[in-house]
């Protein structure tokens, strides 16, 4: 099993350090070729204007279509569930739709108000606290009937999933936990 | 619930990995590098070869501009305090800019100390010409590098020169074993706690980007390829003959820095590049890079 990273801009790398730090092989994914190897797919965080623009000059539109076609998970933290979301406002933007959630973006504010704090996340049928971490952080203001709430903070949904998509709104991989990951991985591997 | 924590500072600058920061002087000039796909974009009242040029005092930009700027884009805005100087620093902060470059660039306003850093939530990036330099600003709160480069002048040398001297050090340091780290602390004139965080783990302990000089997709892949983690380039876009163009060939040039294919192929569309200077032949009074202590 290998798992990629979209690496056209953002923190990929710590995603990559997150995967192998659970043994998990990983891959930089630049092209739209380099999808064919990997079973599941990490969009980062970073910038979204900045990943849309990159995408659509490469035109991995298309191809991320193709690829959630074929049933192989996609986990989008931060500027990823921007790209994911079916819905983005704040201000309106392209996105891909994989997953029915309205996105709001910088909800918080800007930097000064990004923070740190614990939320609760149940990945494995019990509710357990974890840490996280929001920069700029995006909210998700709308759940589609057809999403489930992964973890929460101060009541709020900030990690779903519908099917095969998975998105947080804060950033697993700044973190030494592994919980998150290791989630991911395993629903990838649950896919092959 | 925590702000302001070291974690977040970092943080921010991780996600700005593999991205082109910008230089902008109005609202207009913000919107095409947005456009273009900038990560950032840091709001300035004359670019760096303007400075130059002009001469006089550089200080920070004027509040009305940064608040345009802020008001304009959705990515982070940066803007540049002088160094030392932090009422400029905490002006920036009450603003909400989202990262404060203490800059060179600007003229310093304090010949013996940096800001305290630690001081703010908001994070910093400081310039460093080597691995000496880069630590004490790190000791003393910033959350991000860049070389210093020669701003405004076009030229990559200066940058080159600077990234190669810190990731030839931090090389050396992993091969030194401890007992000649406080030695090597003292001629680095850095916290021996950061040398040895550097020897153990051979990278810098915040991210380490490229600045100064930047005027071409090449020279954004060249710093990428000798280990910078994002790139800022100031008079190079809005100083060219096709800044829209450029500022997007730049974006593409920084993410597929490994490949040359890529590379031949986007910058067909390229116009003409801003004037250079040749760094070597300016008088040391002129040199913005000897600035910082």
């Amino acid at each position: 099993m290998r798992i990629g990273v979209l690496a056209l801009q953002g923190d990929f790398a710590l995603h990559e350090e997150a995967l192998a730090r659970l043994g998990v092989d990983s891959a930089e994914v630049r092209r739209p070729t380099e999808l064919d190897a990997v079973d599941g797919l990490i969009i980062p965080g970073g910038e979204s204007t900045t990943l849309l623009t990159l995408m659509k000059a490469s035109e991995f539109v298309p191809a991320l279509e193709k690829f959630h076609a074929s049933g192989r998970p996609m986990f989008g933290t931060c500027a990823g569930l921007i790209v994911l979301a079916r819905e983005v406002v704040n201000p309106e933007q392209f996105s891909l739709g994989f997953i029915d959630v309205t996105v709001e973006r910088n909800a918080y504010g800007r930097q000064r108000e990004s923070f740190e704090s614990e939320g609760e996340a149940t990945l494995d049928g019990s509710p357990r606290p974890l840490k996280m971490v929001f920069i700029r952080a995006p909210r998700i203001r709308r759940l589609g009937p057809a999403v489930s709430r992964l973890a929460s903070h101060g009541g709020e949904c900030v990690m779903a999933r519908q099917g095969t998509v998975v998105v947080a709104a804060f950033h697993p991989e700044l973190t030494e936990d592994p919980t998150v990951h290791r989630y991911f991985a395993s629903l990838v591997k649950a896919e092959r | 619930m925590e702000s302001g924590t070291l974690r977040l500072k970092v943080g921010l600058a991780e996600m700005l990995k593999g991205g082109v920061i910008m230089d902008v002087t109005t609202a207009e000039q913000a919107r095409i590098a947005e456009d273009a796909g900038a990560v950032s974009v840091m709001a300035l009242e004359r670019v760096p070869a303007d400075i130059r040029a002009q001469g006089g005092v550089a200080r920070m930009a004027s509040v009305r501009r940064i608040k345009e700027i802020m008001a304009t884009v959705t990515i982070p805005v940066m803007a540049k305090c002088r160094i030392g100087h932090f009422v400029e620093a905490q002006i920036l902060q009450a603003l909400g800019v989202d990262y404060i470059d203490e800059s060179e660039v600007l003229t310093p306003a304090d010949e013996h100390f940096h800001v305290d850093k630690f001081a703010f939530s908001v994070p910093f990036v400081c310039g460093a010409r080597d691995l000496g330099e880069a630590l004490r600003r790190i000791g003393e709160g910033a959350a991000m590098i860049r070389t210093k480069g020669e701003a405004g002048s076009g030229n990559i040398v200066e940058a080159v020169r600077h990234m190669r001297k810190v990731t030839s050090h931090i090389k050396r340091l992993t091969t030194l074993g401890p007992e000649e780290l406080m030695t090597e602390a003292k001629e680095l004139g850095a916290p021996y706690e950061l040398v040895r965080w550097v020897a153990q783990n051979g990278r810098l302990p915040v991210p380490n980007f490229a600045a100064g000089g930047i005027a071409t997709p090449a020279d954004a892949a060249l710093m990428m390829q000798l280990g910078a983690e994002a790139v800022f380039v100031g008079s190079g876009i809005f100083k060219s003959a096709d800044p829209a163009v450029r500022a997007k060939i730049i974006v593409q040039a920084t993410t597929h820095y490994k490949d040359p294919a890529v590379l031949a192929k986007i910058s067909e569309e390229l116009g003409e590049a801003m004037p250079g200077i040749e760094t070597s032949r300016l008088a040391e009074k002129d040199l913005l890079q000897t600035r910082g202590w």
